[in-house]
Parts: C-alpha cells; sequence; structure tokens
C-alpha cells in the first residue's frame, strides 16, 4: 500500500470570523502531485500555508510526512519546500547571500548553493542585489531557495507565473513533475495544471467542491469554479 | 537530501550574520537611532538654556534621549522580515524559534552600543562639564551596557509582537515603555552619581542589582514568551 504524504481530515482555518479553508478532507500518496484550482480566496494559499506549518488548524486534523502538524510541526519543518507569492529573502541581499543564509538555517553546505544558483541560471548574476533582478529572476531565486534542502514534499502557489517558457523549462527538473518529489500546486490553468497533476481539488470560499483524479476531469469542470 | 538540524549556535549566528549584513548594505537603524540621538541632544542644549548640566538633570537627560532613540531601532527591528518574508523563512526552517530572539537580541544590543558612541559624545560636546575622567566614562559605559541588555530583549520581544500589527510604530512606544520603566529608574539614579558636579562618585551597588536582576528576569520570560509571539 503506497504511503501517504498528506493527510487531511475535515480541516478548518479561519481568519476572525470567516472560514478560509471549511471542512477539507483529502489525502495524497508520495510522489503524486495534487493542483488546487479556485478563485481568488478560495482558500489556496490558506492551504498551502497551513500544510507548510505557517498557520495552525482551527479544527480537523492534518498530517503531512506521517507527522500531525498541530503537535509535531517541528518534524516536518526542514522536509518540506515552500514557493509561496513571496520569495522569503531580502531584496538588499545577493541571491547568494540570501541563498547562504537559507543554506546556514537548513544545514545544507554552501556548494549545493553554488550548484543551484548554475541550475537556476543565476549564477552570473548572484552577487548582484535581489532588488536589481526582474521578476522572473527573483522567482528562480526563490525556487532554488525552495528546494535548496531537497524537500521531499513541495507546496508551491502558482510557481511559474512570473517566468518566462525557458525560465520554467529550467526550473522543471527542481520543482516540475519530473522533479519526483510530492507536490502541491495552485494553477489557475486547467489545461497545464492538469496535465501537470494526479489529482485535482477544486475550492470555493474554502470548501472542497472538486475532488477527483486529474485525467478524469474536464476543462469545462474547473471553469464552474470560477463562474 | 535534506540536511542535518542546525544547532541553536548556528541557528543565531546566521541570523546575526544576515541582521549585520542587512544594515550593512542598507543602513536604515544605526543612522536614524545615532542622528536622532545628535539631534535630540541639540535641543536639550538649546532649551535648557545650558552648556553644561550635572547630576540628576545629567543623568535624566542622557536616558531620556537613549530610550526614545532607542524605540526607533526597536519599531524597524523585524520590518524587512515582515515585508520580505524572512520571518515565514526562518518559521520554516528546522531551527529553534529562540534562535530569532537571541540573534535579534544581540543585534539590537549592538546597534544600542554603536548608537551610544555617537550620543555620548555628543552629549560630552554639547552638554556635560569638562571633568570627564576614566570614571565617569567606565561608570556611565558599564551602567550603558547593562540598561542596554535589558532594552535589547524588551525591544525585540515588543518588536516580534508590534510588527504584526499595523498601527506598529505606535505600539512601540506604547508597550515599550512601560516595561522599561524600571531600567529608566536604574539607570538614572546610577548615572546621576556618575554625572555629580565636582567628578563622578561611586555607583550605587542596589541599583546595579536593579538592572542585573531586569535583565535576567526579562530575558528569562522573553525565552519563555517569544515561541508563542512568532508562531501563529
Amino acid at each position: 500500500m503506497p504511503e501517504t504524504a498528506v493527510e487531511l481530515e475535515g480541516l478548518t482555518r479561519r481568519y476572525g470570523g470567516r472560514e478560509a479553508l471549511a471542512d477539507v478532507t483529502l489525502s495524497l500518496e508520495r510522489g503524486r502531485t495534487l493542483v488546487v484550482f479556485g478563485p481568488n480566496g478560495a482558500g489556496k494559499t490558506t492551504l498551502l500555508r497551513v500544510l507548510a506549518t505557517l498557520l495552525r488548524p482551527h479544527a480537523g486534523s492534518a498530517r503531512v510526512l506521517g507527522h500531525d502538524l498541530a503537535r509535531e510541526g517541528w518534524a516536518v519543518r526542514g522536509r518540506i519546500g515552500f514557493l509561496g507569492h513571496q520569495p522569503l529573502m531580502y531584496r538588499d541581499l545577493s541571491a547568494r547571500e540570501n541563498l547562504r543564509f537559507h543554506a546556514r538555517l537548513h544545514g545544507v553546505s554552501f556548494e549545493r548553493v553554488d550548484a543551484l544558483l548554475e541550475r537556476v541560471g543565476l549564477a552570473a548574476r548572484a552577487d548582484d542585489p535581489l532588488h536589481s533582478y526582474s521578476r522572473g529572476m527573483v522567482q528562480r531565486a526563490a525556487v532554488a531557495r525552495a528546494v535548496l534542502h531537497d524537500p521531499e514534499l513541495l507546496l508551491l502557489d502558482e510557481p511559474t507565473a512570473n517566468l518566462d517558457p525557458h525560465a520554467a523549462e529550467l526550473v522543471e527538473p527542481l520543482i516540475g513533475r519530473s522533479s519526483g518529489r510530492t507536490r502541491v500546486v495552485t494553477s489557475h490553468d486547467p489545461v497545464g495544471g492538469l496535465a501537470d497533476a494526479d489529482v485535482a481539488l477544486g475550492l470555493r470560499a474554502g470548501r472542497v467542491r472538486l475532488l477527483a483524479d486529474a485525467a478524469a476531469v474536464t476543462r469545462e469542470q474547473i471553469g464552474e469554479l470560477y463562474r | 537530501m535534506s540536511g542535518r538540524r542546525p544547532s541553536l549556535r548556528s541557528a543565531i549566528g546566521a541570523m546575526l550574520a544576515k541582521e549585520l549584513r542587512l544594515e550593512l548594505r542598507a543602513p536604515q537603524l544605526l543612522p536614524a537611532m545615532a542622528l536622532f540621538s545628535v539631534a535630540t541632544m541639540i535641543v536639550f542644549h538649546f532649551s535648557l538654556q545650558r552648556d553644561a548640566v550635572a547630576g540628576s538633570l545629567a543623568a535624566g537627560v542622557l536616558t531620556v534621549t537613549l530610550l526614545f532613540s532607542a524605540m526607533l531601532g526597536i519599531a524597524r527591528l523585524f520590518v524587512a522580515d515582515h515585508e520580505e518574508g524572512g520571518f515565514d523563512g526562518f518559521l520554516l526552517a528546522p531551527v529553534d524559534r529562540s534562535a530569532l530572539l537571541i540573534a535579534k537580541a544581540m543585534a539590537l544590543f549592538l546597534f544600542l552600543v554603536i548608537m551610544e558612541v555617537v550620543a555620548v559624545a555628543a552629549y560630552a560636546l554639547l552638554l556635560l562639564e569638562p571633568a570627564a575622567g576614566a570614571r565617569l566614562l567606565g561608570q556611565t559605559a558599564l551602567t550603558l551596557l547593562l540598561a542596554d541588555v535589558g532594552i535589547a530583549v524588551i525591544g525585540t520581544l515588543v518588536g516580534a509582537l508590534a510588527v504584526q500589527t499595523r498601527a506598529r510604530d505606535l505600539m512601540v512606544p506604547v508597550i515599550a515603555l512601560p516595561l522599561l520603566v524600571p531600567v529608566v529608574i536604574a539607570t538614572a539614579k546610577l548615572l546621576a552619581p556618575t554625572f555629580a558636579q565636582g567628578g563622578a562618585e561611586a555607583l550605587p551597588g542596589q541599583w546595579l542589582a536593579v538592572l542585573g536582576l531586569y535583565d535576567l528576569v526579562f530575558g528569562l520570560l522573553a525565552y519563555g514568551l517569544f515561541d508563542f509571539l512568532v508562531e501563529d
């Protein structure tokens, strides 16, 4: 029986009185990709932040890589790679300085930093401050940060939104399906999103509206979520 | 290939190095604190209409100036982390949360000391009797270092709390100043004999003990509370 990487049971998360996630139940096996669709405010980012241990669930349970997040969040930190809307890097430091800082926090060697800068095509600009980068370059640096510690689970919030096709190709082996990692990816692109995933989740107002094998989901079903 | 979990010491080293590098690369806290302290000394110089002050007045002027200058540093301490996602980056790492408290407090302590070198020099030039000797300097340094530990600990705690609110610039003085009243009292009581007319007198031991005890108690309290402040 395949191991489960993510297991959610009635997961609920509120902001004040508003439920950002309500009664979300799903499971994802290791090595598989879950794509999350939904209009703005549907709860996609909240779901990723709960899985990343940055937000606590208010009700229900969330198990990630075999650990209950409410009680053992510390055990999965360092095994998760998180790529959100913010690069989680300092604008006044260079890409190399930022990555070396994160490398020290994750117990990773500086050689890995240099190798990743090469792989995301930033080696030539690695010592320039991040504020001098284009959005796409910042996103590539953020990809390098997210996979610096070779995480088992990737949580990706629209990971290729700022990338041109060449840059998207560059980062594919690191965060794409071919990386072999378990992935939870948010997307607004039904064609690319479904083609890239094993399981599709549709959220609307924090509630699950769709949960099925990606191969069995149609573009029309995704479109319904946004109407 | 997940790396090994870094030790507390290693995490503190990484955080502290990052703090210093950021301040060197884009100076914000230090220039603001130092300029504010010098400007305040000039304001005191003209508003008191004196070339020299001594005793409790001298102690009060210096204590108040340094405290208000420190507020600027506290208000900005976590801003880059909050706005650029450094907080989340740290929280995602498999390190002890107290590394953030200790590294931030150490950085703030260092910034306070550097600011005070500038501020005390301006103070000596604008307001102090020309009787500064080794004893005055030594006692001033000891008092300010002890005060800085308390300000750095409380400042880090309050800075981490305030940065999560929209009114952080208002929250910092509103929360920090009442908590720092014991530091203000002890510092003023220690500086008054140091700046006595006619030369520095010995430091009152009980106020040294008060300052030391404050540093210890609030240091432990901050250590215990910090996790709850930075966690969701």
